[in-house]
């Protein structure tokens, strides 16, 4: 019946006459009044709207009526078909304010009504959370104390007060997130800080020397999202400040954490490096904690966790630049200091042979679940 | 940075062959070991065999195909002649080619065979410098010298078995951008002798100037402190760069354009100092260096027109710009094929403004990297020299002698050191020897201060005062022994090494040339510690209240935007509307830093809904940022020679916007797991209000729960939560309740999602100021357990009813209501519409007796009586 007819159907045409068709926008406008909510509003568009209401049935018909009385027929069929639109509209947004105005005072309950859970789901902490607690609390054990501060930086603590001039290629390399400024194109001196050594700044300049910090938190970077690196991330770093600090000393507290966090008797290794904010500075590697190396050893077998490298890299750290102790009021004559930090989505990654990043930023329930409550 | 070993045995006198494996592992390990990590090693010319000499006797050209083709006879000498098809046609009869035979392999395992094509059969192929991978050219093939011999196998004839190392050189170690510098650090750790490439070739008197070179001037002395040009006339621009030029160019990853260009790169590649070779017949007067002018345009190299910065730095003559000093030539004044007298630029350029330059026009070269890590001062007249000495004797040109200066002398830096000062920062003994002979190795020349070592208030810094005071030489023994402690070196850094300015750059240079291997590991000494703040530890224990509740934690991106503010219904003026703006958002689509971490952890319940998770209760610990109003705009940058004063911190915090940490929970699908036991039960706004309660139970403060109306959550379903103290003090700590719909539907959440979140800084600001717990005393005469069943109209919070009930015990006198809890909540016909019924059990407990059923009534009855007072209960049968 939808297909149009060369010949004129006095049959089927009758669903054309005007008295039908007010007939049939009659019954639709008044089954849209009659609705008394949502689900009623949305029965009665199916019947007086949809594909097999009589308004768009009738409309099919058009093309079956002699040229002549086409034009005629469409206008008023359009005309009837507009007018129930229009009151679906209306009373689809009525019906949303009468919700938002009765329904959702109907549903008032007491919120101050106690409540007890006899049972609960499967619930557990970040590994970033607990892999960054366990790591401050190797330095918490041995007198560190945790020291914070904010996500958005001052440009000052972030590079500045760490000896990273301005324009040098090493503030470059740190694909800096800005603040903006008040005007577009103008500066705000402030900036997502790009690493946790801020902190370090901050904490010279209101802790009493000697001091002995430790200092966890996010960091952000305009970074490519890939397997190995993310825009946001976590960093924990130590610093110590006192008379007589050696390099001896960093190494030291460098095993002592690798012990702690990944076994003992792995050895670890320092290669020079670049920090603004360190002189000398050095990465740290540490023995694979799966394969002990043996990885890399003619004939070993081939290691997943080091790439058969037998090392692991794993941290950044150096013996803190005079330069920096002075940006914060401390005698280089008389005090030295060692820092060193590392990212923990890396050691996570490391730890727990995780392949992805990604895997720690999702929020996928089945990630956090198979670590618990403590890592 | 890529360099091949062949270049730099050149350099540092070392007995080791391409082939020798182990030999090269040793290098790589050296080299990574004194700073400059080697983050590939790649054997070349290795995987090519079978490719001769040859000589094109002559040259047949084939028509009737879609391209010329040319079928040629060859010869290698052996007393066969051979027929090979080819497509180029850059040659003629009696040039020498790169024949690869049939069997031959080229690089990427590709192997020649002989086989017919064209109607023809090719006995192997003429070799293009693409297909030998020596470098990018496969316009045509390659023209050997006419004097390369005949049959000579071509791989040992060019020298293409070689090694490149690819290393990353930090930023602080721009002399490692060169041969000179890693040949430098190579012959150190080999301890073999080093031959400086700046000190080669140079003629009888570098510096001397003469008025035959073209003139040129420094205009602005900040960027620029000196520069010297050159001249070679007379050259045949069509002369071919040599081929072991082009092949060292090729592994170091160059290209090869022309014979002047090629010149300039390769002894920028060899001495690190960028050059620029200009067509004189293209300059118009004298050249000066200046800063940009308003307005002015350049046509760099890579046929970009650039307006110009009034910041930028430029080369110049009569014409206007003419270059972007040390970052890219013009087009104007390029050399081309018909260039014969060239004139050659050498500067030092300010690290600093090239940087700026380079990054405003976004325009990084192998130029700019060099110079803004610093490029040796002194280079200048030695690479220029070196340029035209060379590209004359390779293009057929004569030197102009002499060249043209602008410029100053450059005071070398001088640094006064203590002589232990190394030992002491790396904690064992070197002694005064050790000390002096690795600086004089990285070229510093070393004297022993005038009097130090009777008089050690030089004050010159770091290292340099007097020893740590305070009995450190007997704490430990192993420091500060040293052969000369009084003693006070002044160093002299080499003028290749820009980056030595301070006592502890030269410590460390001694440190990483005698190993940080050999460093000792000192035990690690207890400190005094206090452990973890309240804060640190609340923080603790509500994550872990949380998740034992049945709360997966999840870390949210931080980002958002007015459109998530739109989705949660936020009025105009809200506050959370105020976010941090970012200059450079990760996306343009969220640049803003989040005020609520609701979006953020709605997202990432969508996420695990998506997965097929259907009971999914969250809940992430976060910072929100909230702009202060009235900040001043700008944070400003402080001095770095001295610690800022208490108004300099102040103004850094003042523009810094706030930061608390905020805790959210998300829960929809069921709270409780359907099993065997039954259905589950759905979450709710209840399980949002518990999960808030949860928070507030871990800080142990008093709080109360309130009915509310606060976006983005149902306005009937919506409690804040408030922390009163026993002084009447109040803080709101949050929100809970069951979602808007319109919140629920713009997150395409599940109907009835119910959210909470709480600012953890106003809790722990409140935990602070609570003190320490006051337990109760523990009496132990018997419990007295009354039950009572109150009716109150339906809009009264049970909160109140409990409160004036526990108001009314308390008064009673000398009973004390133990606890109160709700046992039964009531609606329907017995109580009557409008109305609800809510059951208590109250317990009473006496200090010094047993309670009389008297007591207890009595004190109900107060409760009760002071409920009816409060909240009109009416007590339902009693
Ligand atoms: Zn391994």
């Amino acid at each position: 019946m939808s297909a149009p007819n060369k010949a004129y159907d006095p049959v089927e045409a009758a669903t054309l006459s005007a008295g039908e068709l007010q007939r049939m926008q009659a019954d639709a406008l008044a089954a849209i009044a009659a609705a008394a909510n949502l689900d009623e509003l949305k029965t009665a568009r199916l019947a007086h709207a949809g594909d097999r209401a009589p308004l768009t049935l009738a409309n099919a018909e058009i093309g079956a009526l002699p040229p002549a009385a086409r034009a005629d027929a469409g206008k008023r069929v359009g005309t009837a078909r507009a007018a129930v639109r229009a009151a679906l509209v209306q009373r689809q947004a009525d019906l949303e304010a009468e919700r938002d105005r009765r329904v959702l005072v109907d549903e008032a309950v007491d919120v101050t009504l106690p409540w007890d859970r006899p049972m609960s789901l499967d619930g557990a902490r970040h590994p970033v959370t607990t892999v960054g607690e366990r790591l401050a609390d190797v330095f918490v054990s041995m007198g560190y104390e945790i020291a914070e501060g904010p996500e958005v930086e001052a440009e000052w603590y972030n590079f500045d007060a760490l000896n990273f001039p301005p324009d040098h290629p090493a503030r470059e390399m740190q694909d800096t997130i800005f603040v903006a400024g008040a005007e577009p194109g103008e500066r705000s001196g402030m900036v997502l800080r790009t690493h946790t050594s801020p902190v370090q700044i901050r904490a010279m300049l209101t802790r009493p020397l000697p001091l002995y910090v430790v200092s966890p938190g996010k960091c952000y970077r305009s970074d490519a999202l890939d397997a190995t690196h993310s825009p946001v991330f976590h960093q924990i770093e130590c610093l110590a400040v006192d008379e007589g600090l050696t390099m001896a000393d960093l190494r030291g507290a460098i095993n002592a954490f690798v012990e702690a966090m990944f076994g003992e008797g792995l050895q670890t290794r320092l290669r020079p490096d670049f920090f603004p904010f360190t002189e000398p500075s050095a990465d740290v590697s540490m023995q694979c904690h799966v394969c002990r190396g043996a990885s890399a050893q003619p004939g070993g077998q081939p290691c997943r966790v080091c790439r058969s490298q037998g090392w692991i890299e794993l941290a950044g750290c150096g013996m803190v630049n005079p330069r920096v102790l002075v940006a914060c009021g401390i005698d280089p004559d008389r005090y030295s200091g060692f820092a060193f930090g590392l990212g923990i989505e890396r050691s996570v990654l490391v730890r727990h042979g995780v392949a992805d990043i990604r895997d720690t930023l999702e929020g996928d329930v089945r990630f956090s679940r198979a670590f618990g409550m403590e890592a | 940075m890529r360099l091949p070993l062949s270049w730099l045995l050149e350099y540092a006198a070392i007995d080791v062959s391409p082939d020798d494996a182990d030999g090269v592992a040793d290098l790589s390990r050296r080299l990574t070991a004194c700073g400059l990590e080697v983050e590939s090693v790649e054997p070349v010319g290795h995987d090519i065999s079978g490719v001769v000499v040859a000589e094109v006797l002559d040259v047949a050209e084939l028509t009737g195909f879609s391209k010329p083709i040319r079928y040629c006879r060859v010869s290698i000498a052996d007393g066969q002649q051979r027929h090979v098809i080819c497509g180029a046609r850059n040659f003629a009869a009696g040039d020498r080619v790169a024949l690869a035979l049939p069997g031959a392999m080229l690089p990427g395992g590709f192997e020649i065979g002989a086989r017919k094509t064209y109607g023809r059969v090719s006995e192997g192929m003429i070799c293009s410098a693409l297909e030998l991978a020596v470098g990018e050219d496969h316009s045509g093939i390659m023209v050997l010298p006419a004097d390369a011999p005949l049959g000579a196998d071509f791989v040992t004839y060019a020298g293409l078995r070689d090694v490149v190392f690819d290393i990353n050189v930090t930023p602080d170690k721009g002399f490692a951008l060169s041969v000179r510098g890693v040949a430098r650090e190579l012959a150190i750790s080999c301890q073999v002798p080093f031959t400086d490439p700046a000190d080669v070739g140079l003629p009888a008197d570098a510096t001397a100037t003469s008025p035959e070179v073209h003139p040129v001037s420094i205009e602005d002395t900040t960027a620029c402190d000196r520069i010297v040009l050159r001249e070679v006339r007379g050259i045949d621009p069509a002369t071919p760069t040599p081929l072991a030029m082009k092949i060292r160019l090729a592994r170091a990853g160059q290209r090869s354009v022309s014979l002047a260009v090629d010149v300039t790169n390769y002894l920028m590649l060899e001495l690190g100092q960028p050059l620029h070779a200009f067509d004189r017949a293209r300059l118009h007067g004298p050249v000066v260096v200046r800063r940009a002018q308003p307005g002015e345009k350049l046509e760099t190299l890579d046929h970009v027109v650039r307006t110009l910065d009034p910041e930028d730095i430029l080369i110049t003559d009569e014409s206007g710009p003419i270059s972007l000093a040390g970052t890219m030539g013009g087009v104007a004044t390029e050399v081309s094929d018909s260039s014969h007298d060239v004139v050659i630029e050498a500067a030092h350029f300010s690290a600093r403004g090239i940087a700026r330059m380079s990054r405003r026009h976004k325009l990084g070269s192998e130029a700019s990297a060099r110079f803004e890590r610093g490029v040796d001062p002194q280079l200048p007249h030695r690479a220029s020299a070196r340029a035209t000495t060379m590209l004359a004797a390779l293009g057929g040109g004569t030197v102009v002698p002499g060249c043209s200066f602008a410029g100053a002398e450059i005071e070398p830096v001088r640094i006064a050191m203590a002589a232990d000062y190394p030992d002491r920062l790396a904690g064992l003994v070197y002694g005064l020897e050790t000390v002096q002979k690795r600086l004089r190795e990285v070229g510093c020349a070393v004297a022993h201060m005038p009097g130090s070592a009777a008089d050690r208030s030089d004050g010159a810094g770091a290292g340099s005062g007097a020893a740590a005071g305070g009995g450190e030489g007997a704490a430990r023994p192993d420091h500060g022994r040293h052969d000369r402690p009084d003693l006070t070196l002044l160093v002299t850094a080499p003028s290749w090494r820009p980056d030595l300015t301070d006592p502890a750059d030269l410590a460390e240079e001694v440190i990483r040339l005698e190993g940080y291997q050999n460093i000792p590991a000192r035990a690690v000494r207890a400190v005094g510690g206090r452990g973890l703040t309240g804060r640190q530890r609340l923080r603790r224990s509500l994550s872990r209240a949380l998740a034992a509740d049945g709360y997966v934690e999840v870390i949210c991106s931080p980002f958002t935007s007015v459109l998530d503010f739109d989705r949660l219904q936020l009025p105009a003026g809200d506050q959370r509307r105020q976010a941090v703006r970012l200059a450079n958002p990760l996306s343009d689509d969220e640049p803003l830093m989040r005020t609520t971490l609701l979006p953020g952890i709605f997202r990432t319940l969508a996420r695990n809904l998506g997965r097929g998770f259907t009971d999914v209760s969250l809940y992430e610990l976060g910072m929100v940022f909230r702009p202060k109003s009235g900040a001043p705009p700008l944070a400003p940058i402080l001095p770095v020679d001295r610690a800022p004063t208490e108004q300099e911190v102040a103004r850094l915090g003042a523009a810094l916007p706030d930061q608390p940490l905020h805790v959210a929970a998300v829960m929809t699908g069921n709270a409780e797991p359907a099993g065997y036991w039954g259905a589950g039960r759905p979450a709710g706004w209840q399980d949002a209000i518990e999960a808030a309660r949860l928070v507030l139970r871990s800080s142990r403060l008093t709080f109360s729960v309130r009915a509310d109306q606060h976006q983005p959550w149902h306005p009937g379903r919506c409690a804040a939560i408030v922390i009163g103290t026993e002084q009447g003090q109040e803080w709101l700590a949050g929100h809970a309740g069951e979602l808007h719909p319109r919140v629920i539907a713009a997150f395409g959440l599940p109907a009835r999602t119910s959210a909470m979140e709480l600012d953890l800084s106003v809790i722990t600001a409140a935990a602070d100021a609570a003190g320490p717990v006051q337990p109760p005393s523990l009496w132990s005469y018997p419990l007295a357990v009354q039950d009572v069943a109150l009716v109150v109209p339906q809009a009264v919070p049970a909160a109140d009813v409990e409160r004036a009930l526990a108001a009314g015990a308390a008064a009673a006198g000398d009973v004390r209501l133990e606890s109160l809890s709700l046992f039964d909540l009531y609606t329907g016909g017995q109580v009557g519409e409008g109305f609800k019924s809510l059951a208590y059990t109250l317990r009473f407990r006496a200090p010094d007796r047993t309670l009389t059923a008297e007591e207890v009534r009595g004190a109900r009855d107060a409760a009760v009586a002071e409920a009816a007072r409060q909240t009109g209960a009416v007590q339902r049968g009693g």
